[in-house]
């Protein structure tokens, strides 16, 4: 059973080279669906920004899962970190300068700063009290966003900034008004960051954020400073949320204080546990199905929640590891 | 300070509201050493090792390990000066492989805990060291099976196994044998005792298996109701009326 990708560090044993086959596998079928699906998706009903939007939020619950899933710990507030993140990228392109990637930097810096701060505040607690305490934060960042009505638009949210186009010297993609290239865009910041979070997970920091997980007791007595590795992980967490954040704005060309509610927050957990918060790219086949419910679903009925809520429970009573989960364990057997 | 003992423990006390767990107990154990710690269900002993280990600070009293005092310290901090525990109920991490569960061990004690990635040399050596220590407590054959998925048995070795991993001069062994059956006991046995007598290891053992104790141990500690009851070689201690009364009685 290998329903973490993670666990092989590439040692000498037979089982190590049979999980980094398998694990080469799933990267190849994995990026020949991502690289295509621009080619793809308006034959099968789709629209080209329907897959950037998925990559987007898909990125950010594989995020929030480098905590609740490779690091066990659960957190209801990561919407905060995403929040800035959009915020943080709207303020720059429609008060600074029309610079995506200034955009994207201040983001990142923004969700960045708050989560190293509040990691360093939160790493004693433990299961239900750290779970309250990132909702508690969460619910201050989005009473600042909604309040400071001359900076943020408060409850109307951020308006008038688009993204900026991106001059390469050689050559402008044109990002504004071309829906694919925007699409590889974004799918190129995708690969940056999860190829840097997965190398993480492969590193001996990530099987000591796994130890955390498994058994914190024993982690402990291995001599790990865990309340030191929990937040390098919250924080490592929020700042690759918080660029997922960054490109929700650029994908929206606005920022609203729903993107740092506590819905989103509950919204990117359903997504992990969809997908299979063992299985490193499970929250991003969770965030697929999750968003392509609600667009098909939400154009015939206004109630679609009720029947993304009943996939969801089916999903958690039949395939408690998750859709990816279970593929994996079947495969395996 | 090689002539100071291996850990010297005065008077220590740990109290949970009314309860006193453990009451004004002195231990000191000499280098290379095995130490058993025997007592009634409830005398105290697993108490005296967290606070040996620093799972929690005694209330009163002092801990002298290796020459340094410890007394409320944290706990990797006692690690890193060499001292390694495992657990009366038994403490690996079960969805990973016997190997994972050695190689985190083995990359914490050798630094690494904090390295983003490791060159090819340290790589290697890090495999080196865990085909040893698989070894020694041999387990090779079963390296890649989940621990959780193992006999009791085995994931007691599996833990002493990320034990000996900390390179540890000082090891504590909270009943190794719990639970287990004769042959899962004798080989248990056996692994003690090469740690102790070839590796030269100091080891304080708590333990309720008799003939395990009175074969191992160089001295035996017997706690009662938290108290230090008697501290002597095994003859001492199987002549001595007090324990015969409030232990050995019971047991036999
Ligand atoms: N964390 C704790 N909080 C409160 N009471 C505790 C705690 N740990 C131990 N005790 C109490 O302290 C006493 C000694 O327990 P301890 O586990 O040290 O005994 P022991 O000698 O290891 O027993 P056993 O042979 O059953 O393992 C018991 O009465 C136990 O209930
Ligand atoms: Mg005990």
């Amino acid at each position: 059973m290998s329903a973490t990708v993670i666990q092989a560090p590439g040692g000498d044993a037979p089982g190590g080279q049979l999980q980094a086959r398998q694990r080469i596998l799933t990267l190849v079928m994995v990026w020949a669906i991502l690289l295509s699906a621009p080619l793809w998706l308006p034959l099968v009903g789709g629209y080209t920004s329907l897959g950037t939007r998925i990559l987007v939020l898909g990125l950010a619950a594989m995020a929030l899962n480098f905590l609740v899933g490779f690091t066990g710990m659960v957190s209801f507030g990561h919407a905060a970190y995403f929040g800035l993140g959009v915020y943080g990228c709207g303020l720059i392109l429609r008060y600074v300068t029309a610079s995506t990637p200034l955009g994207l930097l201040a983001g990142l810096v923004l969700g960045g700063v708050a989560g190293t701060v509040i990691g360093a505040l939160i790493a004693r607690r433990r299961g239900i009290y750290f779970a309250m305490v990132t909702i508690a934060f969460q619910e201050i960042f989005y009473f600042i966003a909604y309040k400071w009505n001359g900076l943020t638009g408060g409850f109307d949210g951020l308006r008038g900034f688009t993204r900026a186009n991106l001059h390469l010297g050689f050559a402008t993609l044109d990002i504004i008004k071309n829906d694919v290239v925007f699409y590889y865009f974004v799918l190129f910041i995708f690969a940056l960051v999860v190829a840097v979070m997965g190398l993480i997970l492969l590193s001996p920091f990530g099987r000591t954020l796994l130890a955390i997980r498994e058994n914190e007791r024993r982690a402990r007595f291995l001599g790990i400073n865990i309340e030191r590795h929990i937040w390098l992980a919250f924080t490592l967490s929020s700042i690759f949320i918080a660029i997922a954040g960054g490109l929700y704005a650029l994908l929206n060309n606005f920022a609203d204080p729903s993107s740092l509610y506590t819905d989103l927050s509950g919204e990117l957990v359903i997504m992990c546990v969809l997908g299979g918060i063992r299985v490193f790219w499970g929250p991003l086949l969770g965030a697929a199905v999750y968003v392509v419910l609600q667009d098909y679903i939400s154009s015939h009925t206004v109630n679609w929640l009720f029947f993304v809520g009943g996939v969801f429970v089916i999903v958690v009573l039949f395939f408690p590891r998750g859709l990816l989960g279970m593929l994996r364990r079947r495969r395996d057997a | 300070m090689s002539d100071s003992p291996m850990l010297e423990v005065s008077n220590v006390t740990k109290t949970f509201g009314s309860l006193v767990a453990v009451r004004e107990v002195s231990l000191t154990v000499a280098r290379g050493e095995l130490r058993a710690i025997i007592g009634p269900n409830g005398a105290g002993k697993t108490t005296f090792f967290n606070l040996i280990s620093g799972f929690f600070p005694p209330t009163k009293g002092r801990i002298i390990f290796d020459g340094q005092d410890v007394t409320n310290g944290p706990v990797p901090g006692r690690v890193k000066r060499g001292m390694a525990r495992t657990f009366q109920i038994t403490e690996v991490f079960p969805e990973l492989p016997v190997r994972e569960n050695v190689r985190i061990a083995v990359e914490v004690a050798a630094g690494y805990a904090l390295r983003p990635r490791l060159s090819a040399t340290e790589r290697a050596g890090v495999n080196r060291a865990i085909d040893e220590l698989l070894q020694r407590t041999r387990i090779t054959e079963k390296a890649d099976r989940l621990v959780g998925e193992l006999a009791h048995g085995d994931q007691r070795i599996a833990e002493i196994a990320m034990a000996l991993a900390l390179k540890p001069r000082l090891l504590l062994l909270d009943e190794p044998t719990a639970g287990m059956g004769e042959q899962e006991t004798f080989e248990i046995a056996g692994l003690i005792r090469r740690l102790h007598r070839e590796e030269n290891y100091s080891i304080v053992l708590v333990e309720h298996d008799m003939r395990l104790v009175f074969h191992l141990a160089d001295r035996i500690t017997v706690l009662a109701e938290g108290a230090l009851l008697a501290d002597g070689t095994p003859a001492d201690i199987a002549a001595n009326p007090d324990v015969q009364a409030a232990y050995l009685g019971h047991a036999a």
